[in-house]
């Protein structure tokens, strides 16, 4: 009979996934940082209804305003209003940082199980992905946008060439474990076709690290993506985002120091929310590290 | 150890390789002709064709890919299209503020952040822990530009103690230097405090259920002892890591926080270049970034076997 129980912390028998994210978001912490994102989420979902104002009118009448009954957070030099800017740039925020998960997850499980599985190409890839992560994230997007110009699509790109080469090595590694574990050299010998090994036998226990690692990232690509808009080199000016209204807002920090502070405090809400998150379901889903202290 | 040494410089060697790689097709990818930037708007057929053959832009894609790497191996990285003056000279006239800054941040991180990590597991699970932990998260959560305009409006502005930006070099005095770079360092410190505090909380908590904590209490050494000489040294190998990751999150950290304060480094100057297109400082500055990249981590390797003679390779 004990044979046949499943030790529930060997990492031949990860937890049910739902299982676990539900019990993650029970505590209380993690419970206000998942509310926080849901009203980001909803924030970004229904910005037209949310935002008082069109966030690209101009109003030469009312510019740099502070606070007020119909400006909410004030207006900024051009006298658009801020907190209809603020609540576009959580839409920006969330697309950039969504989109860049996704491509970095698809992109680096694609190329970690190429480097997992077969070992000609693990050297090649490897080294690659070495180089890579040897040029410092931020340095390494700046030199993407200065090939492609500012668009939303090069700020994507740029995000994502720094940050997949970790979901490839942490796929790679996963793929590497698997291939020495019994079931899955019973399903060789027992000539299971590459296609089905990889989706029903390998790829699977790729996703509870991949989640947790998607969160990192989500988190990550919406700082990378506020500091390069903050640098005058991210997202075109038109675009509301949390980091492009800093920048126009820098020249007038001292006037109205609202213009900086706004944006910023919903940047870092968002991303300590998705941090909170993300820690949550690590010690969830990951058993080596939940027995930590 | 000798051995040792050289065996992981020659290791880094190959990512130095693919790092050059990359830039290199990063900035054939970017210029299209070089040829026709050097030249200028107004250069004829035949004088373009010169500066290609000049160039070696006649040869090879993978010739040139080698006449580049030799002229960068002798610290020849071109002209800068901005400036018009080599861009090893203007590299090396922005050198000091940004090491500065990551040299003071450097210090004070590791001067708050051990202490702090140590009360933190010291006093694990009291509201002090809480406090050092929730000030963790939200350090690595909040962007150095936030920050550090929170701490110009509240530090500079307000209270007038520091000014509000810029830079005064050391030669000036310790004095105008140091006022100058608190706030930045301060700032650009947060989230390094963050990183370094939480890793050395949980490594001297694993270290503390060690079995010989166990035996050094029970033979009866004194608490202070235990966790200073057995807990705190042991701890010191994972910190050291952490900070050689860190590393990379304090390059980026040095782009945004000499912008923020209008520093004139070589984070102002990647920008500058950025916005300037000039694809020659561009490319070295990149260079420059991974080398000091890969360099820190060599040296943290290297650290390892001095904090914990058991790692021999």
């Amino acid at each position: 009979m004990a044979i046949l129980t499943q030790d529930p912390g060997s990492p031949a028998a990860p937890p049910s996934i739902a299982r676990a994210v539900r019990r993650a978001l029970g505590s209380g912490p993690v419970l206000l940082a998942t509310c926080v994102m849901a009203l980001m989420v909803v924030m970004a979902v229904a910005a037209p209804l949310v935002a008082t104002h069109d966030p690209l009118a101009i109003d030469p009448t009312a510019r740099l305003r502070g606070m007020s009954a119909d400006h909410w957070l004030g207006t900024d030099a051009l006298g658009r209003d801020v907190w209809s800017r603020v609540v576009y740039g959580a839409r920006t925020s969330l697309v950039v940082g969504l989109v860049v998960a996704g491509l970095a997850i698809l992109l680096g499980l694609i190329i970690g199980v190429i480097a997992g599985y077969f070992r000609l190409a693990d050297a090649i890839i490897m080294r690659v992905m070495d180089g890579i992560m040897a040029i410092p994230s931020i340095v390494l997007a700046v030199g993407l946008v200065s090939i492609a110009g500012a668009s939303m699509m090069t700020v994507i790109v740029a995000i994502v060439v720094p940050e997949f080469p970790r979901v490839v090595r942490l796929v790679r590694g996963v793929i590497l474990n698997l291939r020495t574990e019994p079931y899955v050299e019973a399903a060789i010998s027992l000539g299971t076709p590459l296609h089905r090994l990889l989706i029903r036998h390998m790829i699977p226990n790729t996703m509870a690290p991949l989640i947790v690692q998607g969160s990192f990232i989500l988190a990550s690509a919406i700082l990378t993506e506020a500091a390069l808009s903050f640098l005058g080199i991210g997202l075109p000016p038109e675009i509301p985002s949390w980091g492009n209204i800093m920048a126009e807002g820098r020249r007038f920090f001292q006037m109205l120091p609202g213009l900086i502070f706004w944006p910023g405090v919903f940047l870092a809400l968002t991303v300590l929310a998705v941090n909170l998150i993300g820690d949550a379901l690590r010690d969830a889903l990951d058993p080596k590290m939940a027995r930590r202290p | 150890m000798l051995r040792y040494v050289l065996q992981r410089i020659v290791a880094t060697i190959p990512v130095m390789g693919v790092v050059a790689v990359l830039v290199f097709v990063l900035l054939r990818l970017s210029t299209g002709d070089p040829a026709v930037i050097m030249a200028g708007d107004a250069a004829s057929e035949a004088q373009l064709e010169a500066i290609r053959r000049h160039m070696g832009l006649d040869q090879p894609i993978v010739v040139q890919f080698f006449i580049w790497l030799g002229q960068v191996a002798t610290g020849d990285f071109g002209t800068s299209l901005h400036y018009g003056m080599p861009v090893t000279q203007i590299i090396g006239g922005r050198v000091g503020p940004s090491l500065s800054l990551a040299l003071l941040t450097i210090a004070l991180s590791i001067a708050v952040a051990v202490p702090l990590g140590a009360l933190a597991a010291w006093a694990h699970g009291s509201i002090l822990d809480r406090l050092v932990m929730s000030f963790s998260v939200l350090g690595f959560s909040t962007p150095i530009f936030v920050t550090g305009y929170v701490f110009v409006f509240l530090l500079a502005v307000k209270a007038g103690w520091f000014p509000i930006q810029g830079y005064r070099p050391l030669a000036n005095g310790v004095g105008p230097w140091l006022t100058a770079l608190v706030l930045p360092t301060v700032s650009l410190s947060t989230i390094y405090i963050a990183l370094i505090a939480r890793i050395t909380r949980s490594s001297i908590l694993e270290v503390m259920g060690e079995d010989f904590i166990r035996t050094a209490r029970s033979k009866g050494v004194a608490e202070v002892q235990v966790f200073m000489r057995h807990a705190l040294r042991n701890a010191a190998v994972p910190i050291t890591t952490i900070i050689g990751i860190g590393a990379a999150f304090m390059i980026s950290g040095v782009v945004v926080t000499e912008s923020v304060f209008n520093i004139p480094g070589l984070g102002r100057l990647v920008v500058e270049a950025v916005l300037a297109r000039d694809y020659p400082l561009i490319q070295a500055l990149i260079l420059l970034f991974s080398f000091v990249y890969i360099l820190i981590n060599l040296i943290v390797d290297l650290l390892y076997t001095v904090f914990d003679p058991r790692i021999r390779y």
